[in-house]
């Protein structure tokens, strides 16, 4: 029967034969593990078509939907949180695979004649592959996304003369982001570069087989067929990496952070990992050198990782022979590291209580109080009788949460307008946030229950809430000192003559939080 | 001898490709089934809306009323009209039935001529209690969850009618 129809679809269509000629092609007796990497970074590929695929079957691409629509992936989708995390861990994932694909290449000196253009063909799947990285960047929305990408923006608008014009292609009139940029983004992402990358990387595998693969120096071995030996190697490569790749994306949460707000200038924007290098490259070159760290070296390297097989002309293959490229390459790769290394040890932590307003710590406060903690989790995985806040997001409106409060928590001394407050905190929860309940210290909760219970946010103001009559507190530890802050509760007008705030009498306890709390306000 | 060695080799390196294959087909596959096929978290929540007066209704007498109601729709909540019949069957009971045709969706009016729900599309028509009469529907008008309170009439969720 199903050689009948095997036979049938040979006879009408010659896949059989094709398939056949396709796993029985003859490669070199050398071949094994070495060489496995490229058909890994090409099944990195499909899982990013599939997870990408299934994620746009769910997902609004226009700004601010897009961050609502994953939002909604994510907390309310079976399997909708691995569906993220695979494509986002696997856009990570390819680019490693398709560095060590090309490091490998170049180690074994598989670029050379014949293989010149198969080699600068896999240079242009590499900036692809970057490009994806790039615009998918974007597309979640949140502010992570949105100053990353005015970052990347605001590079190449000072590229000299073409500057503008490569910022109009990216949709963005005077260097601001918006709907229009974001459209251009997804369209590169999900209509432009895949069918590109599909039919590149059929060419250059194309030109693998019309060269063959690379062989050894001095083929000692008798030629062998690709299936299924080498295609078992293959195999088992894919299925480590896929292991990994799920493992990642169980167990390594991508959060989706607070919506895209050009309004938040306490946000501190930080690219992938893959091109923070080129971040911290720019912190060297400064004023009209700008250009050097953001075009002139990018472009050089570029040209260099295409021009590679007519550098190295020589037919030596073997490594010791070849310590001037190998060398060069060990220095980029060092360059590599220590530069994403400087870069990552420079980006200062900023815990997510820290941006919270005086009320949103206070409401910490509440849930801790009030015992919440009993029912609900707040950490990814920690199943309790209620469901767990890192898991979900709180759909329900303000009443019914201040009435589940009361009947579930009405005993635990929390005043309504403290069950308000909380139901206003639980609603803007996001996958960052939900972090500062288990982690503001509790000598700064009870320094913000103690500031809203005297009402300090009618004149002053905190991370962007509370008046204006008043000067706003952040930074206030940096520009008075201890004895300073304490002596002025007690007598503000000794400190600050004609200050119109009154004098505040805290016990020793109460000073102390307050302090605590004034104390980790960041500018 | 060494011919059987080489076609069992042969067979385990088939029998893995395919098993390594088979489990990263089914780690994507059913985690996609779910997340396509099971439908988003369930949010137990009944709104009820104050939709009409009572004292503005006449006995047996459907009268259409539209109102304003807030809706989840996937990732939005979106704010819409809804409109439903709504017929008084005594002082204090009242019914509202869905005015959406339960064969294929079309919107059905009040026909006071032969007091009957008549559907546009398929002449299906419906008794002032719902029931089918005529056409091809298969079961009475779908009902809205009801509460009075005084002269308030609140509406709930559509609760589908049972077959006929």
């Amino acid at each position: 029967m199903i050689n009948s129809v095997l036979d049938w679809v040979e006879d009408r269509t010659g896949a059989v034969s094709g398939v056949k000629h396709f796993l029985y092609e003859d490669i070199p007796g050398s071949s094994g593990w070495h060489q496995v990497l490229g058909s890994v970074a090409m099944f990195c590929f499909m899982v990013q078509a599939v997870t990408g695929i299934l994620l746009a079957l769910n997902y609004a691409p226009t700004p601010p939907d897009a961050h609502a629509s994953l939002r909604f992936i994510l907390t309310e989708l079976t399997s909708g949180r691995l569906i993220r995390g695979l494509h986002h861990w696997g856009a990570s994932m390819m680019i490693v695979v398709v560095g060590m694909h090309l490091l490998q290449v170049f180690l074994w000196g598989s670029y050379k004649k014949p293989r010149e253009a198969t080699w600068m063909l896999g240079v242009v799947l590499l900036l692809l592959t970057l490009g994806f990285g790039l615009t998918g960047y974007l597309l979640p929305w949140d502010n992570r996304a949105y100053w990353g990408t005015v970052v990347t923006t605001q590079i190449t608008a000072k590229a000299p003369i073409a500057g503008p014009y490569i910022l109009r292609l990216m949709g963005s009139e005077d260097g601001n982001i918006g709907v229009q940029t974001f459209a251009r983004f997804y369209g590169a992402h999900v209509l432009l570069l895949p069918p590109l990358m599909a039919l590149l990387v059929g060419l250059h595998v194309f030109l693998v087989r019309k060269h063959g693969v690379a062989p050894a120096p001095v083929e000692t071995l008798p030629a062998k067929k690709f299936f299924p030996g080498q295609v078992f190697k293959d195999t088992v490569a894919i299925f480590v990496m896929f292991s990994i790749l799920f493992a990642l994306a169980t167990l390594v949460r991508v959060p989706l952070g607070k919506i895209a707000d050009p309004t938040d200038t306490s946000y501190i924007p930080r690219p992938e990992w893959y091109f923070l290098f080129l971040f911290q490259l720019l912190k060297f070159f400064e004023g009209p050198l700008e250009i050097v760290g953001s075009m002139v070296l990018p472009g050089v390297a570029v040209g260099l990782l295409f021009a590679t097989p007519f550098i190295d002309r020589g037919a030596a293959v073997k490594l010791r022979q070849r310590t001037f490229a190998i060398g060069i390459v060990a220095l980029a790769a060092i360059g590599w590291c220590g530069l994403t290394y400087a870069a990552m040890s420079s980006t200062p932590h900023k815990d997510p209580w820290q941006s919270f307003t005086a009320e949103e710590v206070a409401a910490v406060g509440s849930f801790r109080q009030g015992q919440c903690w009993q029912c609900h989790g707040v950490t990814p995985g920690d199943s309790k009788a209620g469901p767990n806040l890192a898991d979900i997001a709180v759909h329900e409106e303000r009443d019914a949460l201040v009435a589940h409060f009361q009947k579930n928590a009405g005993n635990r001394g929390l005043k309504e307008s403290q069950m308000r407050q909380l139901a206003t905190f639980l609603k803007k929860l996001d996958d960052e946030s939900v972090v500062a309940i288990s982690s503001t210290p509790v000598n700064v909760v009870s320094g913000a229950q103690l500031y809203m219970s005297k009402n300090c946010g009618v004149c002053h103001a905190i991370n962007g809430g509370g008046g204006k009559s008043g000067p706003p507190l952040n930074g206030v530890a940096k520009r008075r000192d201890r004895v300073w802050i304490e002596g002025h509760f007690v007598d503000p007008q000794k400190f600050s003559p004609g200050s119109m705030m009154p004098p505040y009498k805290f016990d020793p306890t109460e000073m102390a939080n307050m302090l605590a709390y004034m104390e980790t306000l960041k500018d | 001898m060494a011919e059987e060695l080489v076609e069992k080799r042969r067979g385990f390196l088939v029998g893995s490709i395919t098993a390594m294959m088979g489990a990263i087909s089914a780690a994507l596959g059913i985690p996609a089934l779910g997340y396509l096929m099971v439908p988003a978290r369930e949010r137990k929540q009944q709104n009820w809306i104050e939709a009409a007066d009572l004292t503005k209704l006449m006995v047996n007498q459907p009268e259409q009323i539209i109102f304003q109601r807030v809706r989840r729709d996937g990732w939005k909540v979106v704010s819409e009209k809804a409109a439903a019949w709504v017929v008084k069957t005594g002082e204090q009971q009242v019914v509202a039935f869905s005015p959406v045709c339960t064969h294929l969706g079309c919107a059905v009016s009040w026909n006071a001529g032969d007091k009957s729900f008549a559907c546009p599309c398929h002449t299906s028509s419906f008794s002032p209690d719902g029931k089918v009469i005529a056409g091809p529907a298969p079961r009475p008008l779908d009902r809205f969850d009801i509460r009075v309170e005084g002269n308030k009439i609140m509406l709930g969720e559509v609760k589908k009618s049972a077959e006929a």
